[in-house]
Formats: structure tokens, sequence, C-alpha cells
């Protein structure tokens, strides 16, 4: 019986682990970039200019911030997909419910599936309103990213849109990153608890250094 | 006691089920969870009703047959089998849910009676080892090291009930499968399948239609036999050691 990784639960529950990493690791950095933010609008400025010469003169201009791009597009689609497949194969396997429910499993837990269908939906929007300006409140200016964050922050929606997706991303790295290592065959009992807590730890460093940027908007530390 | 039970009826495979509700008095706390349902089948038979259906065999907690959802729980509140859950966990005028193992891939055959052949065709797959036949061999002509004879004994201790499928939320059957693969995986005696194993066993599970894993542990809680959720990670060590050296 012949069976490509693709075609195995287990092997698509790699693709997850592997793709969800990736874009953990994505959002470390990106989430250290953020927090420039609070040393002024020359500094971010010149960051955000200096994420398209990466790896100059032997990249040309972009061409490391597209490699990026590449990167973490194939990471979603890849996460995106076996996730809608395991969740069919999921509710498949477990068609009629108990008459007698109980409740079950942690918060975090059991929102992963609707947190991830948040989240897919909060990077289209964030992409249409920071990288493209689409959807920008007020005339996004390409290359001067500083004003466009403020005036992101400036609207509620903005903000809530934000903070939702924030949480969300938190709730789903609780359990995500556990889980991945447990994929991988990383987990065993005595490092149980250390992965717990770094799940933990990386999950609350995230969310808090995302806020931070939002909350500094609406409190005028960042103007 | 007086207890007040309500229990899914159907009369085979194809019909729709649905509660019903029965009284049942005289119950002592002593009592086992299966002797209270052959109490309530006496009387049934007695008033001309159909009894009852459910699987029950050792009523020793070895055998794995028994297999109920009570309250919600698979074998009930306990960590054990129903056949070792006493009637002193509940109280005098409880109403107690009664449901059948729920999974699509294993299918209701009459009232809380459920098909587990699956689980057979999964060991069938590969939770086997090629043995010599004949007499048996000297115990110590084959060194296994302590942890890793602890290590499968703990695995073994699966009596393959499907109390993990019936609290898994997605129907899985990953820590029954886990448990088979561990126990024979770690041994020396299971050395020449264990590539094979891994793979052909957990190719079986999905082609069963059992659902994945989500971890949220819920069938490490509900196994009479307390296999950890950590044998789910062991077995995807395995499966992904194996998906590396067997190019097939």
């Amino acid at each position: 019986m012949a069976r490509t990784v693709w075609d195995s639960s287990v092997g698509k529950k790699t693709v997850m682990a592997v793709s969800g990493l990736i874009m953990l690791s994505y959002l470390v950095v990106h989430m250290m970039g953020n927090l420039k933010i609070f040393f002024g609008a020359g500094e971010f400025n010149e960051y955000a200019h200096w994420l398209r010469t990466v790896g100059e003169p032997f990249m040309h201009y972009e061409w490391t911030l597209w490699l990026v791009r590449i990167v973490l597009v194939v990471a979603v689609v890849a996460h995106g997909v076996s996730a809608y497949q395991l969740s069919r194969r999921d509710i498949k396997a477990r068609p009629s419910k108990y008459v007698h429910k109980k409740p079950r499993a942690s918060y975090a837990t059991r929102t992963m599936r609707w947190g991830g269908i948040i989240l897919a939906l909060f990077i289209v929007w964030h992409i249409l309103d920071l990288t493209t300006g689409t959807v920008h409140s007020g005339g996004f200016q390409e290359g001067r990213p500083y004003q466009n964050v403020v005036d992101t922050f400036s609207t509620w929606y903005g903000n809530v849109i934000y903070i939702v997706a924030v949480l969300a991303v938190g709730m789903h790295i609780r359990h995500g990153f556990w889980s991945a290592a447990q994929t991988l065959g990383a987990g065993s009992r005595t490092r149980d608890r250390a992965l717990k807590t770094v799940a933990n730890v990386l999950a609350l460093l995230l969310t808090c250094g995302f806020l931070a940027v939002p909350v500094g908007v609406m409190t005028g530390v960042v103007s | 006691m007086k207890l007040t039970l309500r229990v899914w009826r159907q009369k085979n495979a194809d019909a729709d089920g649905a509660m019903s509700t029965y009284e049942v008095d005289g119950i002592s706390s002593d009592m086992s969870f299966l002797e209270m349902l052959d109490t309530l089948n006496e009387e049934l038979i007695l008033r001309g009703e159909d009894p009852v259906a459910f699987d029950h065999d050792c009523r020793e907690g070895i055998c794995g047959a028994c297999s109920l959802v009570i309250n919600g729980d698979a074998h009930g509140p306990e960590r054990t089998t129903t056949c070792q859950l006493h009637m002193r966990s509940f109280k005098d005028g409880d109403t107690i849910d009664i449901e059948p193992w729920r999974a699509s891939a294993f299918p209701v055959i009459k009232d809380l009676v459920v098909d587990r052949s699956a689980f057979d065709r999964i060991i069938q797959a590969g939770g086997y080892i090629t043995a010599p036949t004949g007499a048996a061999p000297e115990a110590h002509a084959t060194p296994v090291p302590k942890p890793d004879a602890d290590f499968a004994f703990e695995h073994a201790e699966c009596i393959g009930c499907g109390a993990c499928v019936a609290a898994c939320p997605n129907g899985a059957a990953m820590l029954f499968t886990s448990a088979k693969i561990n126990h024979l995986n770690v041994l020396p005696q299971g050395a020449p399948e264990r590539e094979t194993r891994v793979l052909d066993m957990v190719a079986q599970m999905d082609d069963e239609g059992f659902g994945g894993c989500t971890l949220t542990g819920e069938c490490a809680t509900a196994c009479p036999k307390g296999i950890p959720l950590v044998s789910i990670t062991s077995m995807n060590k395995e499966w992904l050691r194996a998906t590396r050296k067997v190019k097939r």
C-alpha cells in the first residue's frame, strides 16, 4: 500500500505543523519589527525600507522580501488546505453527537478552527490595509509606514479588527505550538511541561507585542 | 436506589434511534453498572418488551467488550471499564443517560452495541510479529532493556474497548493505534516489521474512516487503562521515521 505524506492523516498533520512553525517564526520577527515604531517615524520608516534592500548587492531590490512572501503564501495555503481537509475528515468521522453533552477541552483547543478562519480573513484585510493600501483609511502613503499605521489605529474598526485577530493568534499559538511538537514527535513525558510553557510564553509575548502598537497609538505614545 | 435511565434504543443498523426513559428500583450501591442494566432487562423481559442490547463479556475489566457512554463519559464517571463501575458512583434519584459509542467507523448494530471490527482490521494490518513457531524460546534469549519492557507493557495494557474513539470529538482512533504500534515497535521481537507496521496500521486507520488527532486529550482522559496522550506523539515519531526510511 503505497502512501504519500499528503494521503495520510498523520502526514497532513505534519504539513500543518511545519507550515505553522514557519508562520510562527515569521510572526516573531514581524512583532519585533513592529516594536521599532516606538523609536519614532525615522527609524521605523528606515527599517521598512531596509526590508526591501536586505541581501543587496547579492539580491536585487525587494528580492528577499518577495522570497519571504512566497514562502509565507505557500505556508498559509498548505496550512489552510490541510486544515480544511482534516476538518472535513474529522466531522465525517463523528456524524452524530451525544445527547448528554459535556464541556470539553480548553477554550484555545476548541476554537482552533474558527480562530484559523478569523486569522485567514484578517490576513487578507491586513494586506489590503497596510501593504497595498486598498482599504486604508485616509490616504495610504507608499514608503511612509509610520503614518499609515497611525492612520489605521486612529479608526475604531481598525483597532477592533486588529485586536480580535491578535487575541485569536495568541489562542491559536497556545494550542498550535504544543500540538505541532506532538505531531513532529518532539514531545515526551519529561518535556511536556517545558513545551506547554514555551507555547504559553510565545502566545503571551506575541499577543502583548502586537497589541502594543494599537495601544501605543490610542494612548498617544505613537502619533 | 431508585433511578431514571434514559437509554438509546435502536432496532437495527438502518433504523432511526431515540432515547427511551425507564425507571428502575431496588438498585444496590454494590451492584456493577452492568448488573443494574441486567435488572432493567429482567423487568423488560417480564413485561414482554425487548431487552436493551449492550456488549459485555468478562466483567472483570480486562476484555474490552463493554462500551457505554454514561452521562457523556465513555465508561462513566470513574477511570475504569463500565463493568467495573459500581452504582455507588451514583445517588438515589439520579437520572442517567446511556448512549452507544459514537463514530462513523463504529456503526450502531442495535441499541448500545456498536460494530468495532474496524479495530480488528487495524490489528490485521500490522499489529503482530513474525514469530518462529514451535516451543517457546528461553525467556532470556532476547534481552529487553527494562525501560523498553515497561514502555511496551504500558501500551500492551490497551484492551481495545474503543473508549478513546468514543471520547474523541473527531472520532479518531489514534490512541488505540498508537498503543498497539508502540507496544510492538519498542521490542526486539517487533523490530523486523517496525516500519511497515506503523505505515500500514495508520493507513488502515485512515481507510476505516476514523478522524484525525487535534490533541484535545479527551481519549487519554477516557481510557480505562491510562494509555497516555504522549503515545500518539511516539506513534507520529515512528511514522515520520518510517516514512523517511521506507521507499515504496
